[in-house]
């Protein structure tokens, strides 16, 4: 299935993109899920995606937890704690 | 209830007489942010950001009696002490307009999709979020 995905500050930077049409392999069905196969591409997507990297998700821009479910179409957006206000 | 995201500055008295024409309002509460004293940029993630303030104002206007609202939030280049951010309650008494626009606040700094990036001499570093912020929005579930 096909999925828009979206990089926002930091991310954006250090992953030198703001935005990504991707087509997810099977087994990948979560938000949990996609971040851990971005990690595994390796380089800065480790980095970015580090275990210990704090990174907040959105799914069609509705603030979401690992455990969310990605259905074809969606706009999965990752980005670091908001720092607004 | 007014929710604008905008690159352009706001005036504070324009925007409470906006939502002080009723009869019934007798109290604004409104907060305004300033950068300040570094030179920074704002990001946001357009139509989230929208969204995820309106659905604050909804959350305050089931807790307290909000007459009307504005939230206004600049994004782009900002100088020091620039206004960043307003929030303007209207109510018919004080306590409701107090609480509403603190409450509203408090949810922005966690829950809205801004990012800062300050410029100082020497380079340009992206705000980290502070757990005040979290505790803040925190105890308002309790």
């Amino acid at each position: 299935m096909k999925v828009t995905v979206l990089f926002f500050a930091a991310l954006r930077e250090q992953l030198g993109r703001p935005r990504e049409e991707l087509e997810l392999p099977a087994g990948v069905s979560t938000v949990g899920g996609l971040r851990d196969h971005l990690r595994a591409r390796g380089g800065e997507w480790a980095n970015v995606f580090a275990p210990n990297r704090p990174v907040r998700a959105a799914v069609n821009q509705e603030m979401v937890q690992p455990v969310a479910t990605i259905s074809a179409g969606d706009e999965v957006a990752f980005f670091p704690p908001v720092t607004g206000g | 209830m007014k929710v604008a995201i905008q690159r352009e500055d706001f005036d504070l008295g324009a925007e409470v007489r906006a939502i002080s024409r009723s009869p019934k309002i007798g109290a604004v509460a409104s907060f305004v942010g300033l950068v300040r004293d570094v030179r920074m940029t704002l990001e946001h993630y357009p139509g989230m950001t929208e969204n995820a303030i309106r659905q604050i104002v909804d959350q305050a206007a089931a807790r307290w009696q909000v007459l009307d609202c504005t939230v206004i939030h600049r994004y782009g280049e900002l100088q020091p002490n620039d206004q960043i951010v307003l929030v303007a309650v209207a109510s018919a008494h004080r306590g409701d307009a107090f609480a509403a626009c603190e409450f509203i606040m408090d949810y922005l700094k966690t829950q809205a999709p801004f990012w800062k990036k300050e410029h100082r001499t020497g380079g340009a570093t992206w705000v980290e979020a502070r757990t005040a912020d979290d505790e803040a929005a925190d105890r308002w579930e309790k």
